[in-house]
């Protein structure tokens, strides 16, 4: 037997305190938008007397299950306003962080498979140049220069008939992401406590002034619901609604491959997007199953028709294994628009409804909801996707925009 | 995939269905006299039922009509299948969530599949 010391263990990039009796501000979920949140209520506006209450472990929503593809080539000017803000928040936040998170700005095309696709495209890439978006129109012959291993011939069931292309977007490795985030604001003096389930809240009146949790009860001053799939169970709990519905949505990853595919490449007409993580796996999204669900798993026809598409698109494909299926849970609202604002309840605010798309919105998300969690109202760019829009009938509808998904 | 046994055709695969959402919510019935709150309610607002959920479905691909199912959103598991306009069966164990003012614990006479 061999009596050689084992090495120590690496510095952890966080601790795991126990809770505090009482907090400034509490942040439920630790995914992604939960840990950017707590991180620009610490660096913008000086909060640090802040808990971050994660019910499982850090990540483990949908932060680490997606298939992290980043783009702000959305078409409404509401949209492309928050989305672009991340885009740029992206672009500086490696250094930052001091974390290189691999981000690649390797580009996201959105392909058309039908003339009413062209038409949207077309649309939408006019639309995104006049926000500053960086956005353009490529015929077939151009797609096949910059993605050789699609399938352009027009005798296919999805023929490819051109596509939206946005240089700067891309992808990045979405745990890192959320372990740069957790190590600054454990820098920063944020707890980051794990294993404690949110499942009551305490009120004065109209006013939230504590929380319930699996490890016990916290006061404190704010509540910012940070919950994806669960936030409308939260909001309940907490005695006001959400138009939030929950679904399965999966994806799936091959074994891993030489580079081949040197871009992201997304179609909602077929509901495939896929992109080659830099490890060499070929990372694929399938579209929502239909049904309400909280089981982070989907039914496996969607994988299958998802996969039928992309080999036809991508023959080369034909030969891959699927190595893994897994599932998230997805908060969607009506108008495929976030909701980022204030609640009926005094002191309470929710970032959630980002659906299937969130990732990209993470550091925006941190950004606005930190703003409307410190000064009690919205920054200029979310004070669109507030709550109230679904009664004042200011939808903000991105769903009918060929740019849905991811 | 999952296995729905359609009333008038038995067990059949999902594929076969359309999702319809969350069952018995009924059309306003003075829809002039409704408030922004309340029209917000009925267009945007569906129950998000962690559990055993009441919901719509259509046999698209089968006899094409439509009926309701109380399924669990977390294990998928069927519970029962009624038609449209009836009750949700009552159940020995926990109760569905209807919503909508609906009373959750009034008794129908289930006339529905039972599973
Ligand atoms: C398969 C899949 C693919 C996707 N692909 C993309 C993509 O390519 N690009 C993109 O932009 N977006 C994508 N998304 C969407 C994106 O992942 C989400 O919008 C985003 O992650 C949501 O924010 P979050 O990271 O904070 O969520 P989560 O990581 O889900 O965080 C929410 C946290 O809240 C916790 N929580 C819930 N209830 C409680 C409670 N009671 N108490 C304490 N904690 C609680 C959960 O455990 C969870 O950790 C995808 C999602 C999935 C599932
Ligand atoms: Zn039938």
């Amino acid at each position: 037997m061999s009596t050689q010391q084992l090495k120590e263990h690496p510095e952890f990039l966080w601790h795991n305190p126990d809770p505090k009796k009482s907090y400034d501000a509490v942040i439920i979920g630790g995914g992604g938008h939960g840990l950017a949140t707590a991180y620009y209520l610490a660096k913008n506006h000086g909060m640090t007397n802040i808990a971050i209450l994660e019910k499982g472990w850090l990540a483990g929503g949908n932060m680490a299950r997606n298939t992290t593809i980043i783009r702000s080539n959305y078409l409404w000017d509401e949209s492309a306003a928050i989305y672009e803000q991340s885009l740029k928040l992206w672009e500086i936040l490696p250094e930052e962080l001091e974390y290189d998170f691999l981000f690649s700005q390797r580009g996201v095309m959105n392909l058309a498979h039908t003339l009413g696709d062209v038409r949207e495209s077309i649309r939408r890439v006019g639309a995104n140049q006049l926000n500053g978006v960086d956005a353009e129109w490529l015929d077939p012959k151009q797609v096949k220069e910059l993605c050789p291993i699609l399938n352009i011939s027009d005798n296919i069931r999805y023929p490819v008939m051109g596509a939206t292309y946005q240089p700067r977007a891309g992808i990045a490795k979405h745990d890192h992401v959320a372990w740069a985030f957790a190590r600054k604001c454990d820098e920063l003096g944020v707890d980051i406590i794990q294993n404690c389930e949110v499942t009551g809240f305490i009120k004065d009146g109209e006013r939230v002034t504590g929380v319930e949790t699996s490890r016990g009860t916290i006061s404190t001053g704010k509540v910012g619901l940070c919950a994806a799939g669960h936030s409308s169970l939260l909001a309940e709990m907490a005695g006001f609604r959400l138009p939030i519905q929950s679904h399965p949505l999966q994806a799936l990853v091959s074994e891993l491959h030489e580079p081949v595919h040197p871009t992201v490449v997304m179609s909602n007409q077929v509901h495939v997007y896929v992109s080659q993580a830099h490890k060499g796996e070929l990372v694929m999204g399938a579209g929502v199953d239909s049904y309400n669900g909280y089981g982070q798993r989907g039914s496996f026809h969607v994988i299958e028709e998802q996969m039928a598409a992309a080999v036809e698109l991508f023959p080369i494909f034909a030969r891959a294994h699927v190595l893994r299926t897994w599932g998230g849970i997805v908060d969607t609202t009506m108008d495929a628009s976030p909701i980022i604002g204030t609640t009926p309840v005094e002191n309470m605010y929710v970032n959630c409804g980002w659906g299937t798309g969130g990732f990209k919105g993470t550091p925006a998300a941190g950004l606005t909801f930190a703003h409307t969690i410190a000064t009690g109202a919205p920054h200029a760019l979310n004070k669109p996707f507030s709550l109230e829009r679904f009664e004042t009938g200011a939808l903000i509808d991105e769903h009918g925009a060929a740019a849905v998904a991811h | 995939m999952l296995l729905f046994p359609c009333p008038n055709c038995g067990p059949r695969n999902e594929t076969e269905f359309h999702y319809g959402g969350q069952a018995h919510v009924a059309y306003p019935e003075h829809p002039a006299e409704l408030t922004d709150r309340e029209w917000a309610e009925y267009l945007f607002y569906r129950q998000n039922t962690k559990g055993l959920f009441a919901e719509r479905w259509v046999h698209s691909a089968g006899c094409r009509k439509w009926f309701n199912m109380l399924r669990d959103t977390v294990s998928y598991d069927i519970t029962a299948v009624y038609r449209i306009g009836q009750e949700p069966p009552a159940l020995r164990t926990s109760q569905p969530t209807t919503g909508m003012g609906m009373s959750t614990t009034r008794q129908g006479t289930p006339e529905g599949v039972q599973l």
